[in-house]
């Protein structure tokens, strides 16, 4: 990168860092949003950005992260600094038994892609008759007073939350940038171009891609954690939706898939775009139904046509930054 | 001279067509031993056999004395066997180098000592201006070099070329020749090359094999093998010009 890329990266984090002191509660929980999907959307973006496997069913990683820091907590007392270990061993479980599925029986593509919907799919509906965790009546996490800052049990005002999803974010950022310039970065990359080339180039396909279903998975078990705390309620038909795998999806679609800003850059236009959605219909005073989201398809709808590669690479371009 | 390669009596059938038939032969650790025959001939299934992307029903492959036919092809590369593909592959969302670098990772502790290697190989195949670009503008002929570039990359013992000078003009096909020759004096590498084109073959090859009908028809010297009965009949036909 080079040093305008550096000096904006710089701007960009020190204004996050010093957003909490500025704004208020709303602008602080859009940017905790925006910070969440930019999160998951990186997560997302390892397996299908860097290895080139299409994932359509990321609440399940979602929900497994959720509802086992939110069992564990509730049922045992367990604190999520405790609980994330299982919930990440439990996720990346998951994505190893699909990861196996699909590469023992030679399941690629777009039926990877149906795999892991299939999957999300199981589990909502598991979920629903779960009666340990609520079932379909769902999980609901005790609320202390939400002025009241408890750091170990992940309780506190909404700026410590902003803080953790910043963290989250800035650490899967950096991560991912490493990961790309090492040798898993090129791998991954020989992988989603050509397979077969990759494979007589000596790199074990079959490894690399469990890798990085697993870094994926067990990042966005993380995000679960943070969900569960976070919203303190859990209901199987909103953690596993398939809605829920395509918001995670569409920031890294809508930025640039296979890019380490396109995430950032999707999510933080996306979350504006769904804001300035429901503020126009607010301000124009039309209460129609599915108005905002009307909205927000077609604007959805230009980017794509307009910027099929993502928002990113045009915008790096202009801002003339390296991809 | 020890054999690097040795095939004992390998076939493979595809759905009962005998693609390739109890073939034996071997190629030396000095060896550049061309591969010929008509279209479907079986070389391709050959190469595909050799480099672990398909299973012999019968038969044994051995390679530096380890047996490698069941193995994956990722294995077989890290034995030292690297190949090129017919129909160039090359990965289109990096550049030329990196690219090489894909391969140099094979054997390099890590990516700097991947990116020295890279640079060397793209030296050496004279893609070295090319190297920021992205392979999708490349020529047919540079496209072939850095499927080269890439394989050679893997520092391998045995070089696998299939019709890497298919489709090029006479004058990039003799510039590639010279550069396989140079590759396979220089640095020491074995050489099994599928090729079409005679001349090059005459001009390269130590060895010939000679497939038809997926069986070794003949092997030997190129200048023997160009007037073995079998050859002429299936393959080249009577008048021949080389």
């Amino acid at each position: 990168m080079n040093r305008r890329g550096r000096s904006l990266l710089a701007l960009l984090g020190l204004l996050l860092l010093v957003l909490p002191s500025v704004a208020d509660n709303y602008v602080l929980s859009l940017a905790t949003l925006f910070l969440f999907f930019a999160y998951t959307g990186q997560a997302w973006n390892i397996l299908m950005g860097f290895a080139g496997q299409l994932s359509l069913g990321h609440a399940l990683y979602l929900g497994i992260g959720a509802y086992t820091s939110a069992a564990l907590f509730s049922h045992f007392g367990i604190g999520p600094w405790a609980g994330l270990w299982l919930a990440i061993a439990l996720s990346s479980l998951a994505g190893v038994i699909i990861g196996f599925l699909a590469l023992r029986f030679s399941i690629a593509g777009v039926y990877f892609a149906l795999l892991t919907i299939a999957f999300a799919e199981f589990a909502r509906i598991g979920f629903d008759h779960f009666t340990w965790v609520g079932g379909s009546g769902g999980l609901f996490l005790k609320v202390l007073q939400r002025e009241q800052i408890d750091l170990l049990n992940l309780r506190g005002t909404p700026t410590v939350f902003y803080y953790v999803i910043l963290t989250l974010a800035a650490v899967a950022f950096l991560a991912c940038s490493w990961l790309m310039q090492g040798r898993a970065g090129y791998y991954w990359q020989a992988i989603r171009e050509n397979e077969e080339a990759a494979q007589a180039l000596g790199i074990n396909v079959f490894r690399w891609k469990m890798l990085a279903v697993i870094i994926s998975a067990a990042m966005t078990s993380l995000a679960g954690v943070f969900q569960a705390f976070y919203y303190n309620n859990l209901f199987p038909e909103q953690v596993f939706n398939i809605a829920r795998s395509i918001e995670i999806i569409l920031g890294p679609i809508i930025g640039g898939i296979g890019t380490l800003f396109g995430p950032i850059v999707g999510a933080a236009v996306l979350t504006l775009l769904a804001d300035s959605a429901t503020e126009l219909v607010a301000a124009l005073g039309w209460d129609l139904p599915g108005l905002k989201q009307l909205i927000y398809g077609v604007a959805l709808f230009l980017i794509i046509v307009f910027l099929p590669h993502g928002i990113w690479p045009r915008l790096a371009r202009t801002l003339k930054v390296p991809q | 001279m020890t054999p690097l390669l040795t095939l004992h009596g390998v076939s493979k059938s595809f759905r009962g067509l005998r693609a390739v038939s109890n073939a034996s032969f071997g190629v030396e650790s000095n060896g550049l031993v061309a591969l010929m025959g008509p279209n479907g001939a079986g070389k391709t299934t050959l190469f595909n056999l050799i480099a672990g992307v398909l299973r012999p029903d019968g038969g044994e492959i051995y390679f530096d004395g380890k047996r490698i036919d069941a193995w994956r092809p990722d294995q077989v590369c890290a034995a030292g066997i690297a190949r090129t593909f017919q129909i160039v592959k090359p990965f289109a969302g990096l550049t030329v180098v990196d690219n090489v670098v894909v391969g140099a990772l094979q054997r390099a502790a890590n990516l700097k000592d991947a990116r020295t290697r890279a640079e060397a190989v793209l030296t050496t195949l004279g893609l070295s201006a090319k190297r920021d670009l992205p392979p999708q503008t490349l020529t047919l002929a540079e496209r072939k070099r850095l499927e080269i570039a890439r394989a050679l990359a893997t520092q391998p013992k045995l070089l696998l070329l299939d019709e890497a000078l298919a489709g090029l003009r006479p004058t990039e096909c003799d510039e590639l020749v010279a550069t396989m020759r140079d590759i396979h004096k220089r640095e020491g590498i074995a050489i099994l090359i599928i090729e079409h084109v005679m001349r090059a073959v005459m001009a390269l090859a130590h060895r010939v094999v000679v497939l038809h009908h997926g069986e070794v028809i003949a092997q030997g010297a190129p200048a023997e093998v160009v007037r073995d009965r079998a050859v002429i009949d299936s393959y080249l036909g009577e008048d021949a010009t080389l």
